[in-house]
């Protein structure tokens, strides 16, 4: 049974430490080029590849992220 | 789709002023997260160290009295005896648990308070600049041990949590990590059950946490939560010094 | 009543159920009594493992709103600064008793009056005053700390009461009774779980100078409002008097004495008695400044309170010093020889 994810980002608490970029096991998130208020390049969710097994979110010091999950 | 994670709402809404990979925005969310499900927001007074985590009123949503450094087990003392209803925390680093507030924190455990102790151990002094910390490692080099920890001149880590775990007082000791995921998952299990050994009137829980500070470090978020795996554990091993639950059974 | 006992059972009286202390002579009796009393009235005894978490039990048990009360003597209360000071800022009413005993350093157990600085001025750190009761006898004891508590919530302020090693230890009868009413403020920001209501947080950190600066004049006009509300006074004999004696607590005894005696000889001479060492009664001073001609000021020190005399009368009248520090107890004879020999070389 596939399990399908989605994750939102608020990129303006994101402050690029990378964490949720280390943990993600399919690769979903990626620094983006733009710049956010506080100056950092923040994460940005790369929507195809989501399981929604939340360690990003587990990681994320800003509480930035929040995970969607349909079965 | 489901939501299936989101913010805790005893956390307030403020931005973090924490550095980027700070262990401490990783911790409250997890303090916070047990405070909802346990549901005790309205019974739950806190108390915020110096350090980094002194503005911790700005991001729990609970009644919280802010404390001379080191003090904190001992206006917990004073809460929880005054309000027994209560659950009643302090959230302290390693300078306030283990330099100044030592004789406060030993003896609350002695003394088998009924409150936890939430130990963050950076291996540093963060908010005044990285000086060595009393958990501060040999070898370690930091803003006053600008050639890294010597025994003979600075002594040795002090791992207060292990003294500790030897008091009939103490109900509850654990080191854990926020070194990955599962470890993350860990602490908050932990900090449950410090909770929940409070509320059984069992004695005085403390959990060390094992967190990153990046600035003073000299890392990247990434490399500290690396570090912490790799250096850290190696010194303060992570497991359960004791669990009065399991000598029981 | 013993001094101490007497503090102990009117702070009972008045509704103190919690009391944090340390051992330290001489004024060891204060914890034991309550190590018994507290039991009897459901209350809480602890004694801490230093002053340091004495004082910082009773700030915890204070913000949740209970009354709350620490007591030492010299070096224990120098350890309590820090938590002074951190409640004055934060608000938070407690009673902290100082049975003072002969320093500085670790002095002696004897009777002194040395610490009025340290009371007085500060002695934490930061922009912030404190209100303290220097009793003479062991009813005015007992009033005093009864009243300090309601004083203590109606300001949201750390009040002090100065006894001295004779004060504590000495005996006398006194008439017991009940807290007379008070008109209290309600305890709208104490800690009680946050349930029903929003979360309160009680801190001094103000990062942002221009709020900081607003903080500290909102506790100068809390104190301005005290120095109108809180001096007391006793004055003996001050109508005619051309001398006029300023002494506190023990020293005011022995003082009364010798100005009983010096009367007898015909010396038209007085007392003036400070019962609020902060706010001082410098009105008072000032108003007998303009009939005396001369002041004495007495005390167990080397000259504290001298200090607050001369302020008051801005330099109004000429003001002599006698002290005994150390923790020597003079006779009244003694203070009475030097009203003597001030009023002859003044030629009063």
């Amino acid at each position: 049974m596939a399990v399908n994810g989605m994750i939102t980002i608020d990129k303006s608490l994101c402050k690029a430490c990378e964490l949720c970029i280390s943990v993600c096991p399919e690769g979903a998130i990626q620094l983006s080029d733009e710049i956010n208020p506080k100056g950092y390049h923040p994460a940005e969710f790369i929507k195809e590849r989501c399981k929604g097994c939340s360690l990003c979110a587990l990681m994320c010091p800003e509480v930035a992220i929040e995970v969607y999950r349909e079965r | 789709m489901k939501k299936i994670f989101g913010r805790p709402a005893s956390l307030k809404a403020n931005p973090f002023h924490y550095c980027p990979g700070c262990g401490h925005s990783i911790l409250h969310r997890l303090v916070a997260e047990v405070i909802d499900e346990m549901d005790i927001r309205g019974h739950t007074i806190g108390i915020p160290p110096a350090g980094c985590a002194v503005l911790a009123y700005n991001y729990f949503d609970v009644d919280m009295v802010e404390s001379a450094h080191g003090r904190g087990c001992a206006i917990a003392t004073g809460v929880k005896r005054a309000r027994p209803d209560c659950l009643v925390f302090t959230y302290q680093g390693d300078g306030d648990i283990s330099a100044i507030g030592t004789a406060e924190t030993l003896h609350a455990a002695n003394r088998g308070e009924l409150i936890t102790s939430i130990f963050v151990n950076n291996a540093v002094y963060g908010m005044t600049g990285g000086q060595m910390a009393p958990t501060t490692m040999l070898g370690q080099k930091t803003s006053t041990s600008p050639y890294g920890r010597r025994a003979k001149v600075e002594g040795y880590p002090l791992k207060i949590t292990d003294l500790i775990a030897n008091l009939p007082g103490a109900a509850y000791v654990v080191r854990t990590s926020l070194a990955t995921p599962a470890k993350v998952n860990a602490t908050k299990k932990a900090i449950r059950k410090g909770f929940e050994i409070q509320r059984q009137g069992l004695g005085y829980a403390l959990i060390e946490v094992l967190s990153p500070c990046p600035t003073n470090w000299k890392l990247s978020s990434v490399e500290s939560f690396k570090y912490l795996e790799d250096v850290m554990e190696k010194e303060f091993v992570p497991g359960v010094l004791k669990d009065i639950t399991k000598e029981k059974a | 009543m013993k001094g101490t006992d007497a503090i102990a059972e009117a702070a009972i009286q008045a509704g103190c159920r919690c009391y944090f202390g340390y051992p330290i002579t001489p004024q060891n009796e204060i914890p034991e009594y309550m190590s018994r009393r507290m039991d009897e009235v459901g209350g809480v005894f602890l004694q801490g493992e230093s002053e340091i978490a004495s004082i910082n039990m009773v700030h915890g048990a204070a913000a949740t709103g209970a009354r709350a009360m620490t007591s030492s003597s010299s070096p224990g209360i120098s350890l309590k600064q820090e938590g002074l000071s951190f409640l004055a800022a934060q608000e938070i009413p407690a009673v902290i008793v100082n049975i003072v005993r002969g320093g500085p350093g670790l002095g002696n157990i004897a009777p002194s009056q040395g610490d009025y600085y340290q009371a007085t001025r500060g002695g934490g750190h930061g922009d912030y005053r404190m209100p303290v009761f220097a009793p003479a006898s062991i009813q005015e004891l007992y009033d005093i700390t009864m009243e300090s508590f309601d004083i203590a919530d109606i300001y949201r302020t750390p009040v002090m009461i100065i006894g001295d090693g004779m004060m504590g230890q000495m005996m006398e009868p006194i008439v017991k009774h009940a807290q007379p009413p008070a008109d209290l403020p309600p305890k709208d920001y104490i800690l009680t779980g946050a349930q029903g209501r929003p979360s309160r947080i009680l801190r001094s950190l103000i990062l942002h100078p221009p709020e900081m600066e607003e903080h500290n004049w909102k506790l100068k006009r809390k104190y301005d409002l005290m120095r109108q509300t809180l001096p007391r006074h006793e004055e003996y004999m001050i109508d005619d008097a051309k001398m006029v004696v300023v002494a506190y607590g023990t020293a005011a005894r022995i003082a009364k004495g010798a100005v009983k005696r010096a009367r007898a000889e015909g010396l038209k001479v007085g007392l003036m008695r400070p019962i609020t060492l902060w706010p001082f009664p410098d009105e008072a001073v000032a108003a007998i400044a303009k009939k005396a001609k001369l002041f004495l000021v007495f005390e167990m020190s080397t000259g504290q309170m001298i200090d607050d005399v001369k302020l008051a009368m801005s330099g109004g009248v000429e003001c002599e010093f006698y002290g005994r520090p150390g923790g020597v107890v003079p006779a009244p004879q003694e203070i009475q020889r030097i009203i003597e020999r001030h009023w002859l070389q003044k030629e009063l």
